[in-house]
């Protein structure tokens, strides 16, 4: 359904839209992230709710024009509630063919194409693959066109400020972006203030790009426009009340982990090494060093990994991250950390694999990896995290479970939350209890094998505390004294302590709550990680057409909340959608002996809405 | 440390039993340790020995200090966290020529051009001891061993020329049963500020028996060793008749004995460790054709990383003040919903 055509069907005031999904596309190096970023906070700031999903591909700079070349980022907003980047696009802004011919197949029909025509040259065009110039013949005309020469108008605009040809047509997507504004009743503020202090040292570009900004915004305001595309009225979404900001998953669980660290009371040693998606955390951290945050971009994931359980030995919190492959490396140092039980928090976000696979796409593709990825018997907690704003709360618990345990702790991320960024209603940090890490200290007694009789943590005493001198390692200890023991009993006894240890974490964290709908029914849809959205929104429309189906989403992925399984039997069916093969429906077959159905895609997109929905209705209808 | 309570040998002894084969090399080199660590001016509970693995990594428990045995090669990149988490721990990796320089290579090349203000043994014995005796990256062309029984083919690593080459600062050569030449080594090792590297020829008397005994023999010790001094000439033999001497048309270091062929005292080469081009130098002299340096190779301190990175963020610190959750999730542009 077009805009047009929503506004026609709600009945609303002229141009009243309760929900719109626009996607900016073009070149990798057209700026169309940075774009869709800024109308995304002018969005945020005007009131609606919003998801993003920004998608680009792996190559930093591919050859213009390209069609794998693209770089897209949709903004899905409304005056509902938001969840996922919306399924299909309502206005789609092309600044060339490539990016027109790859996203024009999820244009709704009557839907409103902004291109700019200059780029649409014969060059391109057959790079593109089109035969002819789609602005030229029929084949658009099922959607409404706006056909603009941007880098004329562009060149026309900043004229005053002497930038070179090639610095000019850099302000095209500014002057698409205030286009896009006007659209929408955005206010260019915000963007204005960010050139001027992204460009502070340079006033003429920032000037330049404020320049091609108002006069997108202006050419809306006055050109003649197709019939019909004005400006659209899209109502403030009906939120919870207080403070809002923005925030990416990445930034939201680097901050968690720094708060984690104040409640526990323990600097943090941040050890990493450069890996798409997972960089970014790295970045945001090494840009806090007024926190107790020490960061380490080490020579490899595995000396990432070490230099964090290092830390740990000594007395921090060693925090290492990566994406799978990184994560495969870290293996064998995870596996240390889980014998010498010291705590350890290994954030992975998920991409698309295996082996490089799909860098820059999403997957839930490691759950196996983070339960069963390792050598021997070294079962770790393991916590998904299920929205960019859950970022923040998840990194927060697994700081606490990672100390109170003195165990590694994987928190898996993956690239869709890590890189969208949401309106996060800003928590209060005082609201939070905090867990202070209490060391050894008394020589009385000591031997490293002590151990907490409730949770099972072994004791740690870091070096420098005078007479708790020790050793620890890789080798089998006695539980009695800690030194290294081949006993055979000895073995089988740590071993299972071990694994009581982390069994019992079930004790300290919440029981499975239902997210949307009844606690027994027909279906629970069970979900986990960045599904949420799709999930959520999914269900809400068929309960709405009164089905009988809940949404249940779990957090706590390893140990699996102690009421989960009698949970999922109070329903008689269930469904777990997975951006993989089916990793967690043979968790939940296997453990539970339940029979869950499986809805799977790896095509390095999320879920639409649509897809989860159709799954629900064909089980509902089948039984 | 209490400082009226000297403490001792024993002190410094785990109650561990010592598993090393009888003859080991490794058993002189933890005695030298054991016997040095009370002399040096550091609080005993902050002392750290990390391993990798290997015969050489079974060393910390031997040690009655804090200590860390880990995984194979990534000892200095486990130190590396231990000493930027908390700088005022004394930090002593322990390693050997296969976890050091063949699984852990990486490592060890990045925490010496890090340096890391920490110290790294690396026992040489030129073959792989705990998994029963395979070739090592320093094991000498023609090896016969399990995995090569018609003799190895590559060329070995030589361990000081890969650390200088690395960026190491601190360089030194000294060897396992030679208690007074290793322990100034060790001390001065101890007091440089950054990674410091030692390479200890180190007897296997198992897999490799003898192999160091060209230089050990203290009959050809004076022909074979060339002791390294700085600001000495670089002289050996019976008398020190004999010196090096560099060649600058084809820039080689030449064996020549003084008083023939016109040669002077003036014309042997004076130890200089703070020039890193006569340290690659003499970290490539070989025996036979040469003496082997023992001694002090490079000695060239600059500010430690850790040090620059404790710096850099008391800067920041000063700069933006204390750090605050609340504050910094209030950061960027916010907005209220009423």
């Amino acid at each position: 359904m077009s805009v047009v055509e929503k506004v026609a069907k709600e009945k609303t005031e002229a141009n009243v839209v309760s929900n719109v999904v626009v996607r900016f596309a073009g070149d990798s190096g057209d700026g169309m992230q940075l774009t869709g970023n800024n109308f995304t906070e002018a969005t945020a700031i005007y009131g609606n709710d919003l998801a993003t999903f920004p998608d680009f591909p792996a190559e930093i700079r591919a050859p213009a024009g390209a069609t794998f070349g693209v770089s897209a980022f949709q903004i899905y907003f409304g005056s509902e509630d938001v969840t996922t980047a919306g399924d299909e696009v309502d206005v789609l802004v092309a600044m060339n063919p490539a990016a027109l011919i790859t996203n024009l197949g999820d244009l709704v029909n009557g839907g409103l194409i902004v291109v700019d025509n200059g780029s649409f040259t014969e060059k391109n065009l057959v790079r593109a693959g089109y035969k002819g110039n789609p602005l030229e013949d029929s084949s658009l005309d099922a959607y409404r066109l706006i056909s603009i020469d941007i880098g004329k108008q562009v060149l026309e605009a900043v004229k005053p400020f002497g930038l070179s040809h090639k610095f000019a047509l850099r302000c095209k997507n500014m002057w698409t972006l205030g286009l896009v504004m006007w659209l929408f009743d955005r206010s260019r503020e915000s963007t204005i203030d960010g050139l001027k202090a992204k460009f502070a040292h340079k006033p003429e570009i920032a000037d330049a790009n404020v320049a091609a900004l108002n006069a997108g915004h202006a050419y809306g305001e006055t050109a003649e426009l197709p019939t019909g595309v004005e400006v659209y009225k899209v109502p403030k979404a009906d939120v919870l009340p207080g403070l809002y900001r923005n925030t990416t998953g990445s930034e939201a669980l680097a901050y968690g982990l720094l708060a984690g660290g104040q409640l526990a009371r323990l600097p943090l040693m941040f050890a990493s090494y450069p890996i798409t998606p997972a960089s970014s955390l790295l970045h945001t951290l090494s840009g806090q060093k007024q926190f107790d945050v020490i960061t380490f971009q080490a020579e490899d994931e595995i000396a990432a990994a070490c230099a964090a359980i290092g830390a740990s030995f000594a007395g921090s919190l060693g925090v290492t991250s990566s994406s799978g492959p990184g994560i495969s490396l870290k293996g064998e140092a995870i596996s240390l950390a889980c014998a010498t039980e010291l705590p350890l928090i290994i954030v992975n976000t998920q991409r698309g694999g295996p082996s490089t696979g799909l860098p820059t796409k999403t997957e839930q593709s490691d759950l196996n990896q983070a339960m069963f990825g390792r050598h021997a018997d070294t079962s770790l907690p393991i916590i998904a995290a299920s929205t960019c704003a859950d970022c923040f709360d998840v990194a927060i618990e697994a700081v606490r479970i990672a100390t109170k345990f003195t165990t590694p702790v994987m928190v898996l991320s993956d690239g869709y939350i890590a890189n969208a960024s949401e309106p996060w209603h800003v928590p209060n940090f005082v609201d939070y209890e905090s867990f202070p890490v209490e060391f050894a200290d008394d020589p009385e007694n000591f031997t490293p094998a002590n151990r907490d009789p409730e949770t099972l943590a072994r004791i740690w005493a870091k070096p420098g505390t005078p007479g708790l001198e020790h050793r620890i390692g890789g080798i089998e200890k006695s539980f009695e004294t800690g030194d290294i023991s081949y006993d055979p009993e000895n073995h089988q006894k740590m071993t299972d302590v071990r694994k009581a240890k982390i069994d019992g974490i079930v004790n300290h964290i919440p029981e499975q709550e239902v997210s949307l709908g009844d606690g027994t029914g027909k279906l629970a849809v069970v979900g986990w990680g960045s599904t949420y959205g799709a999930i959520h929104q999914a269900v809400k429309r068929c309960r709405a057409e009164g089905l009988d189906v809940s949404h249940i989403h779990v957090r706590y992925m390893w140990p699996i909340p102690s009421n989960f399984e009698d949970l999922l039997r109070g329903f008689d069916q269930v469904l777990v959608p997975e951006m993989n093969m089916g990793q967690f429906v043979e968790v939940i077959r296997s453990k539970f002996l339940i029979d869950a159905q499986r809805l799977n895609k790896v095509s390095g997109q999320p879920f639409k809405i649509r897809e989860v929905e159709e799954a629900i209705k064909a089980l509902l209808e089948a039984s | 440390m209490n400082a009226e309570q000297k403490l001792t040998l024993k002190d410094f002894s785990s109650d561990q039993e010592v598993r090393w084969c009888p003859g080991c090399g490794d058993y002189a080199i933890l005695k030298t340790i054991q016997k040095l660590m009370p002399t040096l001016d550091v609080p005993k509970e902050n002392v750290v020995f990390i391993s990798g693995i290997g015969c050489s990594s079974r060393f910390p428990y031997y040690m009655e200090t804090y200590g860390f045995h880990t995984i194979h090669g990534r000892a200095p990149a486990i130190a590396s966290g231990v000493k930027l988490a908390n700088p005022d721990l004394d930090v002593w990796i322990v390693t050997g020529d296969g976890d050091g320089l063949s699984i852990g290579g990486n490592h060890l090349l990045h925490v010496l051009r890090r340096n890391i203000d920490l110290q790294i043994l690396l026992f040489n014995n030129e073959i792989y001891g705990l998994t029963k005796g395979q070739y090592s990256p320093t094991s000498r062309v023609g090896t016969t061993s399990p995995s090569t029984p018609n003799g190895s083919i590559d060329l070995p690593l030589r361990p000081c020329t890969f650390a200088i080459g690395a960026g190491a600062r601190f360089v030194a050569r000294s060897i396992d049963t030679e208690t007074k030449h290793m322990t100034p080594v060790l001390e001065r090792a101890h007091d440089h500020q950054g990674a410091s590297f030692v390479e200890i020829y180190q007897n296997c008397p198992v897999y490799n028996d003898g192999i160091f005994d060209y230089i050990k023999d203290k009959k050809n010790a004076a022909d074979s060793r060339l002791i390294l001094k700085h600001g000495s000439s670089l002289t050996f033999g019976a008398d020190n008749q004999k010196g090096i001497r560099l060649n600058p048309k084809n820039m080689r270091l030449d064996i020549v004995t003084v008083g023939e062929d016109g040669v002077e005292l003036d014309d042997i080469l004076v130890h200089d460790e703070t020039n890193k081009v006569m340290a690659q130098m003499l970290a490539e002299l070989k025996g036979p054709d040469y003496p082997e340096p023992i001694g002090v190779l490079y000695c060239d301190p600059a500010e430690s990383y850790d040090t620059d990175v404790y710096a850099q963020r008391d800067q920041v610190r000063e700069d933006l003040g204390p750090a605050d959750v609340n504050t910094l999730l209030r950061g960027g542009h916010t907005w209220t919903v009423e």
